[in-house]
């Protein structure tokens, strides 16, 4: 429309889950790097709050053909069709909002006003309601990240692929006169914790970006793809059953032979 | 039967209706008043700089104008109000013979104390904002933003507000919602207005103006 815009960008990832080793890094760097709030208990994980969420799969075999995976699980920023992902479409207050410049599903928690639609109608459990303000323990707070605000009671939160850091690295690249940033300049702290280099973070229309070529691996999937949410979340897996267990699937659909 | 009763009350209520259309107004007077002048008054509370700046006295005096207490960072973040580490360069001993001076020496730069600022242009928690983008990408001047403070003998003093503790300067001093500079206020609406006046990343799916994630983080 103008010559302000920049670039548009389609940010995503894929995740390597035959790299996953389940160790839990992602989910640590994420709560830190995003203050989010955690209790003294947490042992009823249907009120914890986890932006990523690192799943355990097993394919229900006996031994010896038992085998599991782990799934870590983001926000999935779905596009649905032209950015009508379904929590969008759902909210009642436009608190949660998409952007076609980077293709990231924000959430504005001073908007939300808690009536859970959004994770009602999010597939992959990614959002999260804040039962309670947030306690920090003792002098925690003086080490809340300063470039996420923090949340209060009664609304809902979730995973930004860590935007702040993309509003960091617009910022470098205006002072250094750029007008867009490299694919190493914005990263999340999910991408940079895994040991195993199983999260690979990028802009996915971007040749030059890892997850441009990585998304088009033939082992790639996308979890629920069925339901037209067109996540921008890409899992890679050799196994088969474990790429199956990523969508509902008729018993004998799709299985190329019997495993 | 039902006709004397009926001219009873018409007659009572002409002169009742005098008194209520009387009291309607005072009323009305009376809660403008409270709306327009007591409440804004109470709304918010003054309270002072705990020193006094100078930026016309300053600004003659340093080698770089403004940038060399507001500068950008390597990373291209604004350091926004200046440290003691600007100041100490020339204040390790009281230059001149005001009291402001004085406080300023003895109780900050000898204590090595930092001087807890009021920023008149501080937004929520929930905003991001972006010097660089404006000034160095935008080309934009202060002064669009914040008027005339950089060429002020004093600071003004902060007024804060008392149910959400943010600064008057967001919502601007006229009740009424005019506006006469752009600098008056700098609520959501104003930084939107310029937005999409300049065409700013209108890629918004729910609003087709600015994204959320534009302004907030
Ligand atoms: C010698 C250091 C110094 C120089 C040079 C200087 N300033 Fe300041 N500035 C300050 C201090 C100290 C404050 C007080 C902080 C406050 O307002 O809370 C301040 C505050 C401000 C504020 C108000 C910020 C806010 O919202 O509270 C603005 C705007 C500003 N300066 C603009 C300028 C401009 C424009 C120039 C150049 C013409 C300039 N300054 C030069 C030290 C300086
Ligand atoms: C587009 C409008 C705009 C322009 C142009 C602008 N500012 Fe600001 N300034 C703001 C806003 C908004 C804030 C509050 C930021 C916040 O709280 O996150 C601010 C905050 C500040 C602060 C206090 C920051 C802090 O938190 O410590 C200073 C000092 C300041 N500006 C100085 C300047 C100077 C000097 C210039 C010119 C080089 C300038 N500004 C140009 C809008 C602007
Ligand atoms: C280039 C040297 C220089 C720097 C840097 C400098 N000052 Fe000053 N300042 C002076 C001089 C010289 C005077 C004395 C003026 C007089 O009273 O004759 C002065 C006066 C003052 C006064 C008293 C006058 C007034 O009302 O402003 C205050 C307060 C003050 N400075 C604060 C600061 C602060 C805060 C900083 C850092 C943000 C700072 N100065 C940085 C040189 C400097
Ligand atoms: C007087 C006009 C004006 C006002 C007022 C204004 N902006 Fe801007 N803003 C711009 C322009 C122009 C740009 C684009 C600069 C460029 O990239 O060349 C911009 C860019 C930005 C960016 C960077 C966008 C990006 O993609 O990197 C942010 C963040 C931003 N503005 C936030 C704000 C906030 C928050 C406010 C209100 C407190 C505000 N702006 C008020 C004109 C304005
Ligand atoms: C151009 C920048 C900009 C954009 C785009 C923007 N905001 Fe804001 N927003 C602000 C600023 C600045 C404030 C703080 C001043 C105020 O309260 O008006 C604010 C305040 C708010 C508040 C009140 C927060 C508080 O603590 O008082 C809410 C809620 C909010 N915005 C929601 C949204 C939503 C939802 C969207 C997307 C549809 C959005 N904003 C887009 C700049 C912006």
């Amino acid at each position: 429309m103008n010559k302000q815009h920049n670039k548009a960008k389609k940010f995503g990832m894929v995740i390597d889950l035959d790299k996953c080793t389940g160790c839990g890094a992602c989910m640590v760097a994420c709560m830190a790097e995003n203050n989010v709030p955690f209790k003294a208990d947490e042992t009823n994980k249907l009120d914890s709050i986890t932006w990523l969420r690192v799943y355990k799969l097993t394919n229900g075999k006996s031994f010896p053909n038992a085998d599991f995976c782990y799934l870590p699980r983001p926000c999935m920023h779905c596009e649905g069709s032209h950015g009508h992902s379904p929590c969008v479409s759902v909210c009642p207050a436009t608190a949660t909002d998409y952007s076609h410049e980077t293709g990231i599903v924000s959430q504005i928690y001073t908007r939300c006003f808690g009536c859970r639609y959004c994770m009602a109608a999010c597939p992959y459990h990614a959002r999260y309601f804040n039962w309670w303000d947030p306690v920090w323990p003792e002098g925690m707070e003086k080490y809340l990240n300063p470039n996420v605000s923090v949340r209060m009671r009664g609304i809902v939160e979730k995973c930004s692929f860590c935007y702040h850091r993309y509003q960091l690295a617009m910022e470098k690249a205006y002072y250094e006169g750029r007008r867009e940033i490299e694919e190493q300049e914005y990263q999340t702290a999910c991408t940079q914790a895994c040991p195993a280099g199983a999260i690979v973070f990028g802009d996915l229309d971007n040749p030059e970006h890892a997850v441009h070529e990585l998304k088009k691996n033939p082992n790639a999937f996308r979890l629920l793809e069925r339901l037209g949410t067109n996540p921008k979340v890409y899992y890679i897996s050799s196994r088969e059953w474990v790429r199956q267990a990523g969508d509902n699937y008729l018993r004998q659909e799709g299985k190329s032979e019997k495993n | 039967m039902s006709k004397p009763v009926d001219h009873k009350k018409e007659v009572l209520g002409d002169g009742s209706g005098g008194f209520a259309i009387l009291f309607f107004l005072l009323g009305l007077v009376a809660s403008l008043i409270v709306g327009w002048v007591v409440y804004p008054k109470l709304l918010y509370s003054q309270k002072n700089q705990p020193v006094d700046f100078n930026h016309a006295l300053h600004i003659d005096l340093v080698d770089e104008g403004c940038e060399s207490c507001h500068f950008f960072r390597e990373d291209g973040t604004y350091s926004g109000v200046p440290k003691l580490a600007q100041c100490i360069g020339c204040h390790e001993e009281v230059q001149g013979e005001t009291k402001d001076e004085a406080i300023f020496v003895e109780q900050y730069v000898k204590q090595g104390r930092e001087v807890p600022w009021l920023i008149y242009a501080k937004q929520p928690d929930c905003v991001f904002f972006s010097h660089v983008a404006h000034v160095k990408a935008g080309g934009m001047d202060c002064v669009t933003c914040h008027g005339h403070i950089g060429e002020s003998a004093s600071l003004k003093v902060y007024e804060e507000n008392r149910i959400t503790g943010y600064s008057r300067d967001i919502w601007g001093k006229n009740i009424s919602g005019l506006k006469t500079n752009t600098w008056d206020r700098m609520k959501m609406d104003d930084c939107s207005e310029c937005h999409e006046e300049k065409g700013v990343n209108a890629t918004s799916v729910q609003t087709g103006k600015g994204a959320c994630f534009v302004c907030h983080k």
